[in-house]
């Protein structure tokens, strides 16, 4: 009897992980036949494969960025539904990412595999927790893959934004947010903070903000940032994505403090070298912590880390008992977004 | 602590003085004391430790986790106390945090190897942003673009009514951190504390900058006194009750790092005056003076090649009596006299420049009679019977700067401006032509200067940076800046020094944009001779 062993079920290839008893492959980079989608970013879920699997949630994103026409055909998955593919079965887990975000789940003669896509491990009330699966390998992200990256609690992430706003009443707060998921969530956390006033959105939200709506998550009063008199955003709370608070777009606010939502934020000097005033460490990757404490929770005969900062986790991996791998998988961003 | 480090991790990423001030007078409100008065003392300079040698901190954190995983982490941030208040893993069943005082009175009592062991418990015990201010507190130096007279500023904010800031810094020496009476007075629960200690600090009398179009015409010449501007730093030197300190104009306390100039204090009395580094009676350039400044201590070489002397030009105090309320005539006269009792190389007389009408003293300014006036940095003017009023009341004192010193440069890179600038490309580094052997001409960068222009001139510029970029680095963009192709900026500077830390070889001071040249071709800009033949000069008078 033959060896089952891990790569014939899924090894990296240049448009990404491969699955050759399935034929399909995760997050690639490039068109393929057949694709599984964890998440809708733009790095992980792009338009012009065949045929894609992925949840409800995400296809929604992927139409919504996409048109309708984003793929030859569409399958939805819901969370925890098994859908073979040849001779595999594939289930959808949340991951606690962003909106949809699912880790993959690959079965085969007895070998579990996860894919765990972007993920977090704290709560989000815009999207459903993580769900640890248990796995003989486990494959994470690692985009803070580096024991400085360490999340403070959201709350108290929030709770410095509004404190500025109360201290510069006169002035307007621009919040630098990735426009999926990220903005979302901002918006959601100052609504829990007690945060009633209308929030002002960049355009490049509208579209993501209403598909957040319609699936649930009440993101209250929003209004459009492109009308009114400038002394109307004093005092106010801007989200638009992390390009245009630096551009020329935020002049039509008063005097703005500028902030940023992202767990790059944790180091001073890209706070400074992106000239942010009020860096918020709110990140929708795990931290430091979070990565570590999931594979001591999954235990995994292996790990594989597909991107990120493979090498220090890798390290501490094998430290723990855990033997690693770094995949060096290429096309997944990590300077946008956290 | 909390508050603290979330106060000093606020000012570390903000670049406008008012929204700094606000920060700081808020805390001051909010925060009780001592902890208030712990953090001001940290603020303005007052208090710092250096409980902790960065190879300790090292060590420290090394006994925790992987060094390895340490080594990629500092790789990454680049800063020590960054990294370990980043990585430090906290032992559980860490206290709670501590409070800012209770950092500060441990310190104060404990011994070298008692301090280790609480450095230790309290990184356990902070959260990031915590365990780094508390670093930069234990390390010496917060570095959050603070000065000790913003800060004092601040506390003169927090008030109600406000008070002056001056009047904050005639008592500041003598209070002590954590400085309940300075709150209580601020809080109006108490009287002003007593300033009437000997060796105290005077706050300054300050002058205008004269309006040539306007003042003149309005001023009679007889009224005023005429002196050159040096070019070193103002202090004030005091010697009372057997007390000898020296300040800066802002009431620092310099006296550690010139000991020469306080021995020559002999005759009981305060002492207004230039402090310069002077050799055979004669000025030498700023940079000179530069070798002995911001030194904390100060080595024999230092004291004999660059000995510091003051150049008096006003007596605030003789013996006992308080001369501030007499005319600045009657003044002048008493320092004069003063100054002869002293009789000391190392304090001198600023002396006056006669004149008879405006247009004479302009000619002397653009003229300066050899010697010392050749670099002085133009004209004082005092009214004669100007009594001495801390602040810069308007009318008694002008300044009358020489002009600057004027190039033509080119644009070179141009980088992302903070706050209210952040969408603008506002800081501009700029550069003059070189030739190398082969006769090649190619620009060399020799300054940077981030104002001098209008909102609207900066509009067109920041335009111009974006419709030029030939490429970008983070918040920086290089611009084209070619013979016939660039934008070239005129440049006015207070004067020129050697550098070694510039490729050009020079450094300029103050410089800022004069007029921005929108009609001049590159190619027209100076060369670095021509900064080169200036520098000669200065160097050579």
């Amino acid at each position: 009897m033959l060896m089952i062993r891990p790569q014939d079920l899924l090894c990296p290839k240049p448009e990404g992980l491969y699955c050759a008893p399935g034929d399909f492959y995760i997050d690639p980079t490039r068109p393929v036949a057949r694709a599984v989608i964890t998440h809708g970013h733009a790095d992980h879920a792009r338009a012009g494969h065949g045929a894609v699997l992925a949840t409800p949630a995400t296809l929604d994103i992927m139409a919504e960025r996409y048109g309708a026409e984003f793929a030859g055909s569409t399958q939805a998955a819901a969370y925890g539904e098994a859908v073979p593919r040849d001779e595999v079965e594939v289930t959808l887990v949340p991951a606690g990412h962003v909106l949809g975000s699912a880790q993959a789940v690959v079965r085969w003669k007895g070998l579990t595999m996860v894919v765990s896509g972007d993920y977090k491990r704290r709560r989000d009330p815009t999207c459903p927790a993580f769900q640890p699966v248990p796995c003989d390998v486990f494959i994470s992200e690692a985009t803070f893959g580096l024991p400085v990256f360490r999340h403070p609690p959201d709350h108290e992430e929030i709770a410095r934004l509004l404190r500025s706003v109360a201290q510069f009443p006169e002035r307007s707060h621009l919040v630098g947010a990735y426009a999926l998921g990220k903005a979302q969530r901002i918006i959601r956390l100052l609504r829990e903070a007690g945060w009633d006033a209308p929030i002002y959105v960049h355009g490049a939200l509208e579209r993501l903000d209403a598909l957040y709506q319609r699936h649930g998550v009440d993101l209250g009063d929003l209004r459009p940032a492109t009308t009114g008199a400038k002394a109307d955003f004093a005092g106010q709370i801007i989200v638009a994505p992390p390009s245009a608070t630096q551009d020329r777009w935020s002049r039509r606010f008063p005097d703005p403090i500028t902030a940023f939502a992202s767990g790059w934020m944790r180091v001073r000097a890209r706070a400074r070298q992106g000239g942010v005033e009020l860096p918020l460490v709110i990140s929708d990757h795990a931290d430091w912590d979070e990565l570590t404490a999931t594979v001591d929770e999954l235990r995994p005969g292996e790990l594989w880390i597909t991107h990120g900062r493979e090498e220090a986790l890798a390290r501490w991996a094998e430290l723990h008992g855990v033997p690693a791998k770094a995949l060096k998988l290429v096309g997944y961003e990590d300077e946008d977004d956290g | 602590m909390k508050a603290f480090a979330d106060l000093l991790d606020r000012l570390s990423l903000t670049a406008s003085r008012n929204a700094k001030l606000r920060m700081v007078s808020d805390y001051l409100r909010e925060t009780p004391d001592p902890d208030r008065g712990w953090a001001l003392a940290a603020l303005t300079g007052d208090l710092a430790f250096d409980a902790a040698k960065p190879a300790f901190i090292r060590k420290a954190v090394e006994e925790r986790m992987d060094p390895q995983l340490f080594w990629w982490s500092y790789e990454y941030v680049g800063d020590l106390a960054e990294t370990v208040a980043l990585v430090w893993p906290a032992r559980p069943g860490a206290n709670r945090e501590p409070e800012l005082s209770e950092v500060v009175e441990a310190l104060r009592s404990a011994s070298r190897a008692e301090v280790q062991r609480l450095i230790e418990g309290w990184l356990d015990a902070l959260q990031p942003t915590g365990r780094w201010a508390l670093l930069k507190l234990m390390t010496g130096a917060l570095r959050v673009g603070m000065t000790a007279r913003l800060a004092k500023r601040a506390a003169a904010e927090m008030a109600s009514p406000p008070v002056e800031v001056a009047e904050v810094e005639e008592i500041w020496h003598a209070l002590h951190p954590p400085y309940e009476d300075l709150f209580a007075w601020l809080e109006g629960r108490s009287e002003r504390p007593s300033s009437e200690n000997p060796g105290r600090f005077r706050p300054a009398m300050l002058a205008q900058a004269i309006d040539e179009a306007v003042d003149f015409e309005k001023l009679d010449p007889a009224d005023y006194a005429a002196e050159w501007k040096w070019d070193g730093i103002r202090v004030q030197a005091v010697n009372e009750g057997g007390v000898r300190r020296l300040y800066t104009r802002t009431g620092d306390d310099i006296s550690k790092s010139f000991p020469d100039v306080v021995d020559a204090l002999q005759a009981e009395g305060v002492i207004d005056g230039e402090l310069l580094v002077m050799r055979g009676g004669k000025v030498a350039a700023f940079a000179d003076l530069q070798q002995r400044l911001n030194r904390k201590t100060v080595d024999a070489k230092a004291l004999a090649n660059f000995p510091a002397a003051i150049r008096a030009y006003d007596l605030l105090a003789e013996g006992a009596e308080d001369t501030r309320t007499l005319p600045f005539a009657e003044r002048r006269q008493r320092l004069e006299a003063f100054v002869a009792k002293e009789a000391s190389p190392r304090i001198d007389l600023s002396p006056m420049q006669p004149f008879d009408s405006w247009p004479e003293l302009a000619a002397l300014r653009a003229t300066p009679p050899s010697g010392d006036p050749q670099i002085a940095e133009g004209l004082m003017l005092k009214r004669w019977d100007s009594v001495y009023e801390a602040g810069r009341p308007k009318g008694p004192w002008f300044k009358w700067k020489r002009d600057p010193f004027l190039i033509d440069a080119v644009l070179m890179y141009a980088q992302r401006g903070h706050g209210k600038r952040s969408s603008f490309y506002s800081d501009y580094t700029f550069g003059v032509w070189t030739q190398d052997e082969l006769g090649q001409r190619s620009l060399t960068p020799v300054g940077k200067a981030y104002f001098g222009f209008t909102d609207e001139e900066l509009k067109q510029i920041d335009k111009h940076v974006r419709d030029n970029t030939v490429e970008r680095f983070g918040p920086v963009r290089s611009v084209r800046a070619e013979p016939h192709h660039g934008l070239v900026f005129e440049v006015a500077f207070e004067g020129l020094q050697r550098s070694t830390r510039h490729k050009s070889g020079v450094a300029m001071r103050f410089p800022r944009i004069s007029r921005i040249r929108w009609d001049k071709p590159p190619g027209e800009a100076d060369e670095l001779a021509t900064l080169e033949r200036m520098l000669a000069q200065m160097e050579g008078r």
